[in-house]
């Protein structure tokens, strides 16, 4: 298609042009242009940040409603184990899971067994040699994105193994197409997803054509629904498989400690990950070998699209854990070969930040630019609809703003020219001019 | 060699290893702008770092002079620090004079010079004792 999909974007009526997101954005992908947030398509991770920023609630994620089900005759629910976390005072995951299966689905799965399946997977290839240290986990789209705009150098390290997500939705659409002799067409499998990011996995995944999943429904849309289908649980069906280490997914570090591996590092934030990938561009964390790196604070359970405070949410998620530690249910995960679960497609480095396609042409901006933003106030106020003096300094090169643009030099100009208006107001035609120093 | 360059110049702060690595994140950025391919950035960016780590850590900060050229980038990194007495002991990797503090961050490991010799195309360091070093990096693109 050429064009980029991404699931975040503006709701016009409420946003006001405040400057809030274009500061937060990673990639600087926000411009406010007449009063409104401009998102620029191709520079857009869907980390979230924006979402999560706004104060007016203006980002908004597109996901799918609830009703988009219906389109299916057969219909099963994968929920991120960060659904667990959202509610109060409920005892048991196979309760959540029941009332989540009554808001219309035949099925629900688990997102937090297939993330065994997945680490099993991720446990042999680390063990692998030949591939390049540390190895980043590619279990957060965000953090995928922001490599390949940001750090094209690290491609090479990804993880390249189906996502939990992915891996569910393959059990559930096999299992079905065995058990009930349904057609591919006839299922349709739904994350009920914490984020923005996942939601762009499913309509435009970056490994491969398409994916098994069919949408993506946000924690945030069902809540209310979920609540009182809570109300309405009368008997719990036994539909929990997930072990701790699963469930464990949902926090940040959960991945890396289901490795076993002590030489992991995890970390969370997206801001946060742009600064430990910095230290592996720069060779520095050559004694780790796994890099668990979520784009949101607190891992999955802080998703932009979630309803819970992360660190309620935290509290919560433990007593899943504990719980599930001690029902040791993690045995007789399926043995998927880590070959069976690889990508088939591959991600490309996107040079979005590229200022021109020809090198000569792109020192003559990166010359002017530079002299541009030496001339700027670096005051990096936003005012001018860009998140820095320097940023401004590269829309100028890239001729989509102008050095007026900025309040100070606009005011410099206002200045310069009311100068000569008083110069000019001061001069008096010849014939009426009084002084004497014109006399001759 | 008459094409144009872009010239950057960065002064490195003495012993100052929070903002050490600015000049080089700087130019990598620089370079990411350019679109240089990905392999010859991150040559650049380490071969750099190393070289600006070791003002910072031995020599009381210096100066960077970058020249970004559309076949390759020269980096000179100059200080006025002591000096490095024997430039072959100094390329051995493990071998280090930096302080116990400076390990403890995490850094004079021994491997910045070896480092650099990987990632530059060509590397010419000159030293003369308690005058100062001059670093000179190139990768090609």
């Amino acid at each position: 298609m050429g064009t980029y999909f991404h699931s975040v974007t503006l709701d016009e009526e409420k946003c006001r042009g405040c400057t809030n997101c274009i500061k937060r954005c990673p990639t600087e992908a926000i411009r406010v242009r007449k009063s409104k947030a401009r998102i620029i398509d191709e520079r857009c991770i869907d980390c979230g940040e924006c979402i999560r920023i706004c104060p007016h609630h203006a980002k908004k994620a597109i996901t799918d409603p609830l009703e988009s089900v219906n389109r299916f005759r057969y219909r099963a629910a994968i929920p991120a184990p960060t659904l667990y976390s959202q509610f109060k005072e409920v005892s048991s995951r196979n309760k959540i899971l029941t009332a989540l299966k009554a808001l219309g689905f035949d099925d629900v799965y688990e997102v937090a067994r297939a993330a065994e399946v997945v680490t099993a997977a991720t446990r042999e290839l680390v063990g692998k040699p030949g591939w390049k240290k540390p190895l980043i986990s590619s279990a957060c789209p965000a953090v995928v994105r922001l490599i390949q705009v940001r750090f094209p150098g690290l491609i090479d390290n990804i993880v390249k193994l189906e996502s939990p997500m992915e891996v569910a939705a393959r059990i559930v659409k096999s299992e079905a197409a065995k058990s009930k002799g349904l057609k591919p067409e006839d299922m349709g499998v739904f994350f009920i997803t914490p984020c923005a990011a996942k939601a762009t996995s499913v309509k435009a995944p970056y490994e491969k054509e398409k994916s098994f999943v069919d949408g993506a429904i946000s924690i945030k849309d069902i809540y209310l629904k979920m609540l009182s289908s809570l109300q309405g649980v009368a008997a719990e069906e036994n539909l929990e498989q997930a072990g701790y280490e699963g469930i464990r997914w949902a926090n940040s570090g959960g991945e890396g400690l289901a490795l076993g591996n002590d030489r992991f590092l995890a970390v969370d934030g997206i801001h946060n990950v742009i600064t430990i990938f910095e230290e592996i561009e720069n060779d520095r964390l050559e004694d780790v070998e796994f890099i668990e790196a979520l784009a949101c604070t607190g891992g999955c359970l802080g998703g932009p699209l979630t309803v819970e405070n992360l660190y309620v949410a935290k509290t919560r998620l433990k007593k899943f854990i504990d719980e599930a530690k001690e029902k040791a249910v993690t045995e007789g995960i399926r043995k998927t070969p880590c070959n069976d679960l690889a990508w088939t497609g591959n991600v490309e480095y996107k040079p979005v930040m590229k200022l021109d396609s020809d090198m000569e042409k792109a020192m003559k901006k990166l010359e002017a630019l530079e002299l541009i933003n030496r001339e700027l106030p670096g005051l990096d106020c936003g005012a001018c609809g860009a998140p820095s003096c320097r940023a401004l300094a590269e829309d100028i090169v890239r001729e989509i703003a102008n050095e007026a643009d900025c309040i100070f030099k606009l005011r410099e100009k206002v200045r310069d020219l009311a100068t000569q208006m008083m110069e000019l107001e001061a001069k008096m035609p010849p014939v009426m001019d009084k002084s004497t120093e014109n006399v001759k | 060699m008459n094409e144009n360059s872009v010239k950057l110049h960065y002064d490195i702060p003495a012993y100052d290893l929070t903002t050490a690595g600015e000049a080089s994140s700087s130019v990598k950025r620089k370079l990411t702008q350019l679109g240089v391919n990905p392999v010859s950035i991150k040559k650049a960016a380490v071969a750099m770092y190393e070289a600006e780590i070791n003002a910072v850590i031995h020599a009381g900060g210096g100066s960077a002079e970058v020249e970004i050229g559309r076949n390759g980038i020269t980096i000179e990194i100059l200080d006025n620090g002591p000096g490095i007495t024997d430039i072959d002991l100094a390329m051995q990797e493990g071998y280090s004079t930096a302080t116990d503090i400076v390990r403890e961050m995490g850094f004079g490991a021994g491997m910045g010079l070896p480092n650099m010799k990987r990632y530059a195309d060509e590397l010419d360091i000159r030293s003369e004792p308690g005058i100062g070093t001059a670093v000179k990096i190139v990768v090609n693109f």
